[in-house]
């Protein structure tokens, strides 16, 4: 896999508390990479890293192989959002693009591409100041096209978004990924990162938790599970528990059993006479892969912790 | 599930990315927001109106006996076409032709009034010994007794020595020291057609030549006589003067040439002259032949403002560009402030990761916004607010064409610096209060302080702050001839406008350098 975005051995200190404690991660062409990690793990400090706007007390941030700093033309390299809110409430939204097309060189035709990609065509002349948080984050994607660039860095752009925003997000996304771009997209919610996401990478407290492909991350937490549907749940429960699998309650008729085949449960159900509707190997979603992978950092949260954006 | 998919290739052609570039975006990122486009009119608009309120307040009334009008009393110009003061007591005879006056000056003393009132109130009550630095008794030849007229004269001063003088402006010492009845003065001046030379005597036998003056205009007959005057006087660090009177006593007068009239005659010249004078102190008395006492108060010599004669010295212009600097130092402020306030400072960063280049093209626009509302509000200030002053009655010194030019374009200027000087304290401070509030103590307070001071602390705080350069609206002449408080509440700068400007520039310089050091090291 060519790196388009290669973090190396970062660390930084805010005073007293460390906030990246040697992150290091990778994310490629024609993917959405989903950088994960509660409020505070570091996500925003290692992404202003990466755009150059904060030194790292040690490690490497490189953009397509070079600090970004040293990027001619950074935004024809990389498109980043970092706070949908960084707007002038009263310049409009395609004046607050045209200047960041002219600070590149790029003509006004440039805005009104980007403009219509992010569906904002119609809104374009109104002041950003009356805009909606789903509104900023579309104009903030749109400011992180402007330059056209392989290489995008988005900090939580679901937040604020209604469904249907988070659905069009998803979306565009997935296209920019299969157009062939590095897609970094930062969230606390794993939820929002479903359907998009094709790579994660998980931090907590400044470390890095975990960096996967999420078909292997579901893939292991799938792993030797099975779904339960079945009216007498509880006396189920008791039977498969004492042949030796943990039994777990996810509604009022279905129960998710580890430890146990799918033809041992069945067998163990028919010789107790329970009655079930249906017995299939578990598809873990990505928030209950997340939350298995994360146990550990919740259960050891320190007291103290980076706040994220400081 | 992941297939390999080739990196993206934009097929965007590559734009020019410059030091243009990057100000045409920081000039965008103006333009857009209308209150601030709005606000450049205003720093101009609030500079012209508060300079003709001030200069609506500012009223000259000129009482002749019982009836006042608005006005000023006569001002007299000189040969050069400068104002002049040219008052004294003057006892003179014509002169046909060439010809010579010699006279022996045997002592010269004076007093000052003790308080400065209204003009010609009578103060002689409260006069108080002490001879003015500038007090001038001795002899003249000039081509008529009219206000302004061209003349050279030999005399002795109050702590000047001899001096050899013509038409107003030119001056050549001779003998130093001063005169008493042990060490008096003899004086000799000639005319030889234009040519007027002065020489002059410790003991009456060896002369020494001082200078000759080559007079415009003269006609055949001019005039040659004793004159005696005294100028406004400022006690130590006094801001205002006292006006004074002298009186010399002369003998040992030796007239030669064709003189057409069989007696001498005594006049006051200048009596009702802009020029502040002790009332009717002026007097004159033959002691014999070739022998006479005159008193005599007012001068002859380059007409001064401020602290002489109490004109508008460019205060109503100063209140103008003070309010106007002010609403300015906001906007430059706010320019980068509103930025940190609301993090888009990250996005300019983000676009262009060279920082200083950044400030630099932040700079080049509210500095020549600055620069642009300068220019506009003064030249309109600078023209209504005078004609204003004029209308009202008010003396106010002539402004040549260049003059003017280097006023409204130094204070553009002056603008531009202190629109940079603001935006790197608001990248400096990151807070737009803190950063307003520094850059507005910076360039008002030392006018407050200025106010208070003693003239000589006071030249020195407007040589140090940056308000020394508000030395691009100095309108007051100054003259080595002449005694005055030469400091900013006459309207007076230490420094030359060019040399104050630059003690701006240099402040600038500082604020940004540091704001620079700091954009490079801080994370933002």
């Amino acid at each position: 896999m060519e790196a388009t975005i290669e973090v190396t051995t970062l660390r930084k200190r805010f005073g007293p508390i460390v906030a990246l404690d040697g992150i290091s991660f990778q994310a490629g062409p024609g993917q959405v990479t989903g950088f994960v990690g509660p409020n505070g793990a570091g996500k925003s400090t290692t992404m202003r890293v990466i755009l150059g706007l904060d030194s790292a007390d040690e490690g490497i941030a490189l953009v397509d192989g070079q600090p970004y700093l040293r990027l001619s033309h950074p935004l024809s390299h990389v498109g980043s959002l970092l706070d949908a809110g960084a707007l002038h409430p009263a310049r409009s939204a395609r004046n607050h693009l045209l200047w960041i097309a002219y600070s590149q060189g790029l003509p006004a035709r440039r805005v009104d591409e980007v403009l219509e990609d992010a569906g904002l065509a119609a809104v374009a002349g109104r002041k950003a100041g009356g805009f909606s948080l789903g509104m900023r984050q579309r104009l903030g994607i749109a400011a992180a096209l402007v330059g056209d660039p392989p290489v995008l860095i988005l900090d939580e752009p679901f937040n604020g978004m209604d469904p249907e925003g988070i659905v069009w997000m998803r979306g565009f996304l997935r296209a920019l990924a299969a157009e062939g771009r590095a897609v970094l997209v930062s969230s606390h919610l794993m939820s929002e990162l479903e359907d998009s996401a094709t790579h994660l990478v998980v931090i907590g407290r400044g470390r890095l938790v975990a960096d996967t492909s999420v078909a292997e991350l579901i893939g292991a937490a799938s792993e030797g599970r099975v779904s339960l549907r079945t009216a007498a749940r509880s006396q189920a429960a008791t039977v498969l528990a004492s042949a030796g699998a943990t039994v777990a309650v996810t509604g009022s008729e279905t129960l998710t059993v580890s430890g146990l085949a799918s033809e041992r449960v069945v067998f163990l159900l028919t010789e107790a006479t329970i009655p079930f509707s249906e017995v299939s190997s578990h598809r873990a979603t990505l928030e209950e892969a997340y939350m298995e992978l994360t146990r550990d950092q919740v259960e050891y949260r320190p007291t103290l912790h980076a706040e994220d954006g400081r | 599930m992941t297939m390999p998919v080739p990196p993206y290739r934009s097929d965007l052609p590559v734009g020019r990315r410059g030091f243009a570039q990057l100000v045409r975006a920081e000039w965008t990122k103006f333009r857009t927001v209308r209150g601030w486009v709005i606000t450049v009119g205003v720093v101009a608009l609030v500079t012209v109106f508060l300079s003709i309120v001030g200069a609506s307040g500012s009223r000259g009334t000129f009482c002749n006996g019982s009836t006042c009008t608005t006005g000023h009393p006569p001002v007299a110009i000189g040969p050069g076409g400068e104002p002049v003061a040219d008052s004294y007591t003057y006892v003179f005879r014509p002169l046909a032709g060439n010809g010579s006056l010699t006279v022996r000056v045997s002592s010269l003393s004076g007093a000052r009034t003790t308080s400065i009132g209204p003009p010609n109130t009578p103060l002689h009550s409260s006069l108080q010994s002490g001879l003015a630095p500038w007090a001038k008794a001795g002899i003249l030849v000039r081509k008529n007794n009219g206000p302004g007229s061209a003349y050279a004269a030999v005399m002795v001063t109050g702590s000047h020595g001899v001096r050899l003088q013509y038409d107003y402006t030119h001056d050549t010492p001779g003998d130093p020291g001063p005169v008493t009845a042990s060490s008096p003065r003899w004086l000799r001046i000639t005319r030889a057609g234009d040519a007027v030379t002065g020489y002059d005597s410790t003991d009456g036998i060896h002369w020494t030549k001082i200078g000759t003056a080559y007079l415009t205009g003269l006609l055949t007959t001019a005039q040659v006589g004793l004159f005696v005057t005294s100028p406004v006087s400022f006690v130590s660090e006094s801001r205002r003067g006292n006006p004074s009177v002298a009186t010399a006593s002369f003998d040992q007068i030796a007239l030669r040439g064709d003189l057409p009239a069989a007696s001498w005659k005594g006049e006051q010249i200048g009596a009702a002259d802009i020029y502040p004078t002790v009332p009717s102190a002026s007097s004159w008395h033959q002691r014999s032949a070739d022998a006479f006492t005159i008193s005599g108060t007012g001068d002859i010599a380059p007409l001064v403002g401020g602290g002489i004669i109490g004109t508008d010295a460019g205060e109503s212009l100063l209140v103008g560009q003070l309010a106007g600097l002010i609403v300015l130092i906001v906007l430059a402020t706010l320019f980068v402030t509103s930025e940190y306030r609301r993090g888009l400072i990250r996005t300019t960063l983000v676009a262009s990761p060279r920082r200083a280049r950044i400030l630099a093209a932040k700079a080049v626009i509210v500095g020549s916004v600055g620069f642009f509302a300068g220019l506009v509000g003064t030249a309109l200030a600078l023209v209504i607010s005078r004609k204003v002053l004029v209308a009202n009655g008010n003396f106010i010194f002539p402004l040549t064409g260049l003059a003017q030019a280097r006023i409204i374009v130094g204070t553009g200027l002056l603008l531009g610096a202190v629109a940079v000087l603001a935006l790197a304290l608001g990248t400096a401070l990151r807070r737009s209060a803190g950063a307003v509030v520094t850059c507005i103590a910076l360039l008002v307070l030392p006018f407050v302080l200025g106010a208070t001071l003693s003239p000589s602390a006071s030249n020195w705080l407007m040589r140090l702050a940056p308000t020394a350069a508000f030395a691009v609206q100095g309108t007051e002449p100054r003259s080595a001839l002449v005694t005055n408080a030469y400091t900013v509440v006459n309207g007076y700068y230490p420094l030359s406008p060019w040399a104050g400007l630059a003690v701006l520039c240099g402040y600038t310089a500082v604020a940004v350098g540091v704001s620079v050091w700091l954009l490079r090291r801080r994370d933002a």
